[in-house]
């Protein structure tokens, strides 16, 4: 018997060794590549070509950084992807907070009748080809609109909205109406602040989705440079092989000019890289309390 | 609204019912304020591409309208089923979906198990902050750093090789076709792994404490305690990811594809919305590229039934 639980402890320790190492494995293979286009980025360009920039630069430097500050269409990029994400954010998550809120309501007529063409847009889809052409009809095409309007309403979001404001109790309207409260007033003085954890969670939903877009540029708006984001122009860059090559090579050599020296592509690869991925690093830890609350609930109701 | 709801329900007759609907709606004008022109909205960007499908049976010219298009009936379909590129990419994109499924289905599972055995609450809630991490950074950066890593000049993963003597040379992983599936399907573990986890772990946070208490009892060891009560316990869960996974299947997007592959290995990234893309906008067929959409659709759909149906049969529930 004593042997037996010995036996069975020691398999413990075993199990628990093992499983350690693994996890901590997979930690090393997610967080390594980000900590080498950081030290890459940071590193001294033309030392970097000798290779061998792991984990910490060898030649420490900002030059990188103020090399790719100088490409214009970065700077437009980046201004359209941060004017992206916060119009695309603020307005997706008043609207489908505000069409949840009408859904969540048992007593309002229409229920059914919105939820129903609301949600099955979750199940079809119009397709790549449709789809373009609506959007050229619209005349949407080179405008900065087609990042904002086309994906306002998701299904999925409202129903995660409208399940936490399930969970409310009704009767904090019942009292607000009765001191003559109009359903607007209710749902943006009551119910909006009360649903602030999923609404975070929307907000990062949306807000990953619109800077990370890149695809709407490519398609709608590759013709007109002032309304390039980042994502594009970091596509621009690393594609070096087919279209993208022509730009890249502009970069490099009007950098070049520009500063006599040479910076090598690679460099300016993993600097970009960075200035796209830091934003998301900086905001992510202050939500992330939220979301996994979101994502289970949404799961759930789906 | 209580009393609203009463009145309404017991009025029998149709005259003073419609009355009341009428003032109900009067009062709820503020509800269909707020909800109507989004309906609209989703009429406008959802379901008015659909009549763009018209477009697969016309030869479809833009600038004229609907009914000076020339019709052709089902043209695009058989010319699409003759071309030999078409099944390249139906391959292409099965091959990936599949593998797809089988591991960003499983190994989210197992990860999720595997985490739910520690019990420092620090190292586990570091490792989620971590796995979760690649989930938001955008396609486009992730291909960028898969690139890096395994490329050939200061690519982390050969120079691993080389300095355990693997190989002798580096290995050109991007350029060679026979990998690129393999690399598509990591590369998107790498990514979504931990997010994905998220939802087998909050199943698993829901199970009863008692039963692993009892088992422990009655001497059943960590693996059998993982086998006989945490899989079991997720097992709806799992369940019903599986199916809508599988309804997903063929719908597995082309931004990996588009942006990790390159001339080289085109016959085995192309996959069916790329087929359509490059035909439909980059060569202006856009009763072809139409025609190929519709096909990815109907056979997505057509999975999620079987998938659907499968399940009911087996487990008396359904997901849709």
């Amino acid at each position: 018997m004593k042997k037996g639980i010995r036996k069975l402890s020691f398999k413990n320790h075993v199990f628990d060794i093992i499983n350690y190492s693994f996890l901590i494995m997979v930690m090393v293979v997610t967080i390594y590549p980000f900590l080498n286009v950081l030290a890459i980025s940071l590193n001294e360009s033309v030392d970097t070509i000798r290779g061998g920039i792991y984990l910490w630069p060898r030649e420490f430097t900002l030059n990188n950084y103020f090399e790719i500050s100088k490409y214009d269409n970065l700077i437009t990029g980046f201004s359209n992807s941060v004017l992206r994400t916060v119009i695309g954010t603020v307005l997706g998550v008043f609207i489908q907070a505000m069409v949840a809120f009408t859904l969540s309501r048992p007593d309002f007529q229409g229920r059914k009748f919105v939820s129903t063409v609301i949600v099955l847009t979750m199940y079809f889809s119009g397709g790549l080809i449709p789809g373009y052409m609506l959007i050229r009809d619209l005349g949407l095409m080179n405008s900065f609109w087609v990042y904002i309007l086309p994906g306002l309403i998701s299904a999925f979001n409202i129903i995660i909205i409208r399940s936490f404001m399930d969970g409310l109790p009704m009767s904090l309207q019942e009292s607000a109406k009765m001191d003559g409260a109009n359903d607007f007033t209710i749902f943006y003085k009551i119910i909006l602040p009360l649903c602030k954890p999923v609404l975070a969670t929307i907000a990062l939903f949306i807000a990953v989705g619109q800077w990370n877009q890149w695809f709407d540029t490519y398609l709608f708006n590759s013709m007109n440079e002032s309304l390039t984001t980042l994502q594009y122009e970091l596509m621009k860059i690393l594609d070096n092989t087919s279209m993208g090559g022509g730009q890249d090579a502009n970069l490099m050599r009007s950098t070049n000019e520009q500063q006599n020296n040479l910076v090598s592509p690679e460099s300016i690869k993993m600097a970009i890289t960075m200035v796209t991925v830091v934003p998301i690093i900086v905001v992510y830890p202050l939500v992330q309390r939220y979301f996994i609350q979101g994502m289970t609930l949404g799961a759930v109701k789906q | 609204m209580e009393i609203t709801r009463k009145a309404y329900s017991k009025s029998s007759a149709i005259q003073k019912k419609k009355k009341t609907f009428w003032k109900a709606a009067k009062n709820q004008k503020m509800l269909y304020a707020m909800s109507l022109p989004f309906v609209i909205w989703v009429f406008v960007f959802n379901y008015l591409p659909v009549w763009g499908w018209t477009m697969a049976f016309q030869n479809f010219t833009p600038g004229i309208s609907f009914f000076e298009q020339e019709w052709v009936g089902l043209d695009h379909f058989i010319a699409l089923f003759q071309d030999e590129r078409f099944y390249l990419t139906l391959r292409n994109t099965l091959a990936m979906s599949f593998l797809g499924l089988l591991f960003g289905f499983t190994i989210p599972i197992i990860f999720a198990i595997l985490l739910n055995e520690v019990r420092h609450s620090l190292f586990k809630r570091t490792i989620q902050t971590i796995t979760y991490l690649p989930h938001f950074v955008s396609w486009v950066v992730v291909a960028g750093i898969v690139t890096k890593m395994l490329s050939t000049d200061g690519g982390v993963v050969n120079d691993i090789l080389m300095g355990m003597g693997i190989i002798d040379q580096p290995f050109q992983f991007m350029a060679k076709e026979n990998w690129f599936w393999g690399i598509v399907t990591v590369s998107d573990i790498w990514k979504e792994m931990g997010w994905n986890a998220i939802i087998f772990l909050a199943a698993i946070a829901g199970l009863d404490p008692q039963l692993y208490e009892a088992a422990k009892v009655d001497g059943a060891n960590r693996f059998r305690r993982m086998w006989h009560i945490t899989l079991p316990g997720i097992r709806p869960t799992i369940l019903v990811v599986l199916i809508l996974n599988i309804g997903h299947l063929i719908q597995i997007g082309f931004e990996k594809q588009m942006l990790l592959g390159n001339s080289l290995v085109v016959d085995y990234s192309e996959v069916l919305e790329l087929y359509a893309l490059n035909y439909g906008i980059g060569l202006g067929e856009f009763s072809y590229g139409t025609a190929i959409g519709i096909f990815n659709s109907v056979v997505s759909i057509f999975l999620l039934f079987l998938a659907n149906g499968i399940f009911k049969r087996y487990s008396n529930q359904s997901v849709m």
